[in-house]
């Protein structure tokens, strides 16, 4: 397999154009060219910590406060999957739980994984099979703003004085932030590295041609 | 859909009319026909879609996008939904969702929230016409139009009205028994806002609309 690196080029990633190495910008989309972006795993280092940073105050602190006849509820993420369950609505809970849950923590991991993986230098996994995580985290990364939005249209529709209140807590805010945080280390990832580092891969490694 | 199997070491027979493409995922670098270039067109080493093999891609991306522009127009201005607890009664449209958030230290994510659902897919939107829509008219490229249309893509990931709808949808589900909930308009409109945009990026093929975008006169 030839690579654009072996062949002392540069793939623009906006557009897919080929160019010589060297050049600063891709002509055709303006693009900045980058053979390997050196410090991409310690940029995915950087924002997956400040994800985890952001994901702890979002567990602990409340997601919504309720306030029925002068009585204030409060409710965190899991809380508020409780609360579904106990009204029976169990797909609903399930949808929510995963969001919120499964998926947050499910990306600290894999991202974790891929980047210890990527700061040796071979690997032996099968680079099909690291890409296909790669792509399941920045697919599905996004859902987890899910619960953020479901507070955001609770706190605007539900204000009716003494009756009942809905507001938005703090956990609302760290909640959105770690998923804007894990986003972005998804895309800091270099997916080019999985197959530069791969052990036994005569093709790919530098200056082969 | 074909694998990108025309490797470049292996083509002696180089057309001077072939193309150079680039895997962004994994560096490989493919010559294609003017052929296999307007097919749909697989990576052979991480399986990338290279290309789409949609010839009407333009067309299709620009009217989508136009039409997109006005449904969120509406979307902004009609009522959401509509809530009715006893005596109390409250419409929200998509703007309104801003007003429950923006106190103190919620003001942040109120734009956040705002960015999310509504400017940055209008952006977009707008992004897209801007870029792809002289070629359409026959005209030369606007000033920037690279830029739009890079950001066009750039933005995909944090456009997230598809994740709002399902949003709304718990929201529903959780006051059910505290109020009884009715749908406005733009709740059906952002629906189907939703469903174009799925229907357009089906023909967001970057080779094609690049390649449209750099043969068109300036
Ligand atoms: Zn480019
Ligand atoms: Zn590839």
């Amino acid at each position: 397999m030839m690579t654009a690196r072996g062949r002392g080029q540069v793939v623009c990633r906006s557009c897919g154009e080929v160019e010589p190495m060297g050049r600063a910008r891709c002509p055709r989309c303006g693009e900045y060219l980058d053979s390997r972006d050196e410090t991409s795993i310690e940029k995915v280092w950087a924002w997956l910590l400040v994800g985890l940073i952001a994901y702890i105050p979002a567990n602990l602190y409340p997601m919504l406060l309720t306030t029925q006849v002068f009585r204030t509820e409060e409710q965190t993420i899991v809380g508020g999957v409780v609360e579904l369950i106990h009204y029976g609505s169990y797909a609903v809970a399930g949808i929510v739980f995963f969001a919120s849950v499964v998926i947050p923590v499910g990306k600290f991991i894999v991202i974790g994984y891929l980047a210890v993986l990527m700061s040796r230098p071979r690997h032996t996994s099968d680079p099909h099979r690291l890409l296909v995580l790669l792509e399941v985290v920045e697919f599905i990364g996004r859902w987890s703003m899910i619960d953020v939005f479901v507070v955001a249209i609770l706190s605007a529709l539900v204000q009716f004085d003494v009756l009942a209140t809905i507001n938005p807590g703090i956990a609302a805010v760290c909640f959105a932030l770690s998923v804007i945080f894990t986003m972005l280390a998804a895309q800091s990832f270099d997916s080019r590295l999985i197959w530069d580092r791969m052990k036994d891969d005569t093709q790919g490694a530098p200056g082969h041609v | 859909m074909t694998d990108a199997t025309a490797e470049i070491g292996d083509t002696a027979r180089a057309a001077p009319e072939d193309t150079l493409i680039g895997c962004p995922i994994c560096d490989a670098v493919y010559r294609l026909s003017p052929e296999t270039a307007a097919e749909a067109t697989r990576c052979a080493r991480c399986g990338y879609r290279l290309t789409l093999g949609r010839s009407t891609a333009i067309t299709r991306v620009v009217a989508i996008a136009a039409t997109n522009v006005a449904l969120m127009m509406i979307v902004i201005f009609l009522p959401f939904l509509d809530l009715q607890a006893g005596t109390f009664e409250s419409r929200a449209s998509v703007l309104e969702v801003v007003v429950g958030f923006s106190s103190g230290i919620m003001v942040p994510l109120a734009f956040a929230v705002i960015a999310f659902i509504l400017v940055l897919p209008i952006l977009r939107f707008l992004f897209l016409i801007y870029a792809l829509g002289p070629i359409l008219a026959g005209a030369g490229n606007l000033p920037n139009a690279k830029g739009a249309l890079r950001w066009a893509f750039k933005l995909k990931p944090w456009a997230m009205a598809e994740i709002f709808m399902i949003g709304v949808a718990v929201a529903l589900i959780k006051l059910a028994d505290l109020a009884s909930v009715a749908t406005g308009p733009a709740f059906w409109v952002f629906g189907l806002v939703v469903l174009l945009n799925a229907y357009q990026d089906s023909f967001m093929c970057r080779h094609t609309l690049w390649t449209a975008l750099q043969d068109n006169k300036r």
